[in-house]
């Protein structure tokens, strides 16, 4: 057997994972606790040190670098969360669909995720969000319209390869629906593969709305994303480097959080695949 | 038989490139809103409204703009920027250069780093240095490029001034993007080698060799490194496309003069002739190096060549 995994980081990743998400989970709690609102412009306190008020000091309009940090990661997590839900649920149905139906459903349904795949996935978003216009309804379009792809194919080989299952016949003959067939005999069966792409998905979306944010394509201002604070910031990286540190930093403990999380289910739902990442 | 199915992938390459086309053309035709509102404004005079669609052939019906968009692909007529009128084609080929020495040392920063990594990882497979090399793997992996950039930046370039900030004009400018856009790759690579390693060590071959007498070191480089070259060859062809979307953002951050660079640019500027031609141009580097990885897995793995 192919020790697919590492071993040592297997054990050790819950406990990894849970110290990677402490800082991320501070910022959120005390930024609840203290209650700053992350929008309020204060000119009389543009680049404040830290204080009491504003433990982290606060950027070039005054606003709170806390309560920025912690609107910015609620965003990153929500857009992750709603894209990875819209596009497993949108990627899966259309794999299940090509797979039962076969055909010429089959062959236009992947021939359409060919197409998707053949752009570098972040381009493609990039040229999408920036078609569309600026704003989250529109970011969370356009990494759907990337994401689904991933989902599809691993949803039409996993159904490919029950569709003859003995017990799937059995329901057919027995005179099941396909929707009943579908749903209590293929998902259960396919979600171990699908849960872990679901998670590298995630990381893959953080990093990608973050991404497209600091393009300028995304999360418009006022509204604070780990990507707009870190481009924001790295205009003023010679004057406080903080500014462009603390949303990197946050975005990036989630991120690895995320992977680590998705290898540890990899190996504990033992699905080959190929090693993940954005 | 080798011949006939890289022929096959080959000509199967044809209609995906013609359907990345198709894409990119209605992807900047039926989007909501008017480009000629974006690029004017709404309160825009009719008359000059009405020369931009007939610049842009937008006054056309959109079959024959698409027949025309196609038409030019081959002539190598891709349309005028609207920002400087010049011709897209031209402004890509004067910007490719930047981005594919970027590229290039990315790429190779990112095997240099890789392989040994790999190697080593494999080598001590469970042990503490297997977890420290693919702990800087999965580092690699996690590390947005735009975060990294600034941060090498801050370090290398303003706190101890060894490199430049930014730009390409300066003696070792090229370092700091490089290791930007390097560093997820070679952590992906990393992770490919080591596994591979591992896989083919693990082979039914590898034991008959031991059993053979072979010593262990010629069965790691000879008989193993020949089994696990072929997911690492593949993968290493699939980052040649990869890279390209990488750089958009690594290029925005360092002010590298390249294709990424140009593409932000001209979204910025709403120059919807040059953002087609970037976009197309990127995911037609793409699918030619997922080609080519593709004839590689065939040139390098003949058990490929069945079942295609």
């Amino acid at each position: 057997m192919v020790p697919d995994m590492m071993t040592g980081l297997v054990q050790t990743a819950g406990k990894t994972v849970f110290a990677l998400l402490s800082v991320p989970l501070l910022v959120l709690i005390a930024a609840l606790i203290l209650g700053a609102d992350g929008r309020a412009v204060n000119l009389d306190a543009i680049l404040a040190g830290s204080s009491t008020a504003h433990p982290l000091g606060t950027d070039a309009l005054g606003r709170d670098l806390l309560a920025r940090l912690a609107e910015g990661l609620t965003l990153s997590l929500s857009v992750g969360v709603i894209v990875v839900l819209l596009g497993s649920l949108i990627g899966i149905s259309i794999g299940v669909t090509a797979a039962w139906m076969g055909g010429w459903v089959d062959a236009v349904l992947m021939r359409v995720a060919d197409i998707v795949l053949s752009f570098p996935g972040i381009l493609l978003a990039i040229a999408l969000a920036a078609m569309l216009g600026p704003g989250v309804e529109n970011l969370v379009m356009a990494l759907v319209a990337v994401g689904w792809v991933g989902f599809s194919r691993l949803a039409r080989a996993q159904v490919l390869a029950l569709k003859h299952a003995p017990y799937v016949e059995a329901s057919l003959a027995g005179g099941s629906s396909v929707g009943y067939i579908a749903t209590r005999h293929l998902l259960p069966n396919i979600a171990a593969p699908l849960l872990v792409e679901a998670s590298f998905g995630l990381a893959a979306v953080i990093i990608g709305e973050a991404g497209l944010s600091f393009l300028g394509v995304g999360v418009q201002p006022p509204a604070a994303s780990l990507g707009t604070m870190i481009k924001e910031g790295t205009g003023l990286m010679l004057v406080e480097p903080l500014l462009v540190f603390w949303p990197g930093l946050i975005l990036f403990m989630v991120v690895m959080a995320v992977n680590l999380l998705g290898d540890r289910l990899r190996d504990r739902l033992d699905v080959k695949g190929n090693s993940g990442g954005a | 038989m080798l011949g006939r199915v890289c022929a096959i992938r080959i000509l199967q390459a044809i209609p995906t490139l013609l359907g990345v086309a198709t894409l990119v053309f209605f992807l900047l035709h039926l989007v909501p809103g008017d480009p000629v509102d974006a690029l004017l404004g709404e309160s825009a005079l009719v008359a000059d409204r009405e020369a931009m669609r007939h610049a842009l052939h937008l006054d056309l019906p959109l079959i024959q703009q698409y027949t025309a968009f196609l038409g030019g692909l081959f002539t190598g007529d891709w349309g005028n920027s609207i920002v400087d009128g010049r011709n897209v084609f031209e402004l890509i080929m004067e910007r490719l250069p930047a981005t594919a020495e970027l590229a290039a040392f990315s790429l190779v920063l990112a095997l240099v780093l890789a392989l040994p990594l790999g190697y080593w990882a494999a080598r001590h497979a469970g042990s503490s240095k297997d977890y420290a090399a693919m702990s800087f793997s999965l580092l690699g992996v996690s590390i947005p490029n735009f975060w990294l950039g600034p941060m090498l930046m801050l370090l290398f370039s303003v706190t101890l001034g060894w490199l430049p900030v930014s730009g390409m004009d300066a003696p070792g400018s090229i370092i700091l993007p490089a290791i930007t856009l390097g560093t997820a790759l070679a952590a992906i690579l990393s992770r490919m080698a080591r596994s591979s390693w591992l896989e083919a060590m693990s082979s039914d071959a590898m034991r008959t060799a031991r059993a053979s007498g072979v010593s262990e070191q010629k069965i790691w480089w000879r008989h193993a490194a020949r089994l696990a070259a072929v997911p690492v060859v593949t993968m290493f062809a699939l980052q040649l496309g990869a890279v390209l979307g990488g750089a958009v953002i690594t290029e925005t951050v360092f002010d590298w003069p390249g294709l990424g660079l140009l593409t932000i640019e001209a979204i910025q500027r709403r120059d919807y002739p040059l953002v087609q031609g970037c976009v197309l141009i990127i995911a037609g580097f793409y699918v030619l190096a997922n080609l080519l990885a593709d004839l590689l897995g065939l040139w390098l793995d003949p058990r490929q060549r069945h079942g295609s």
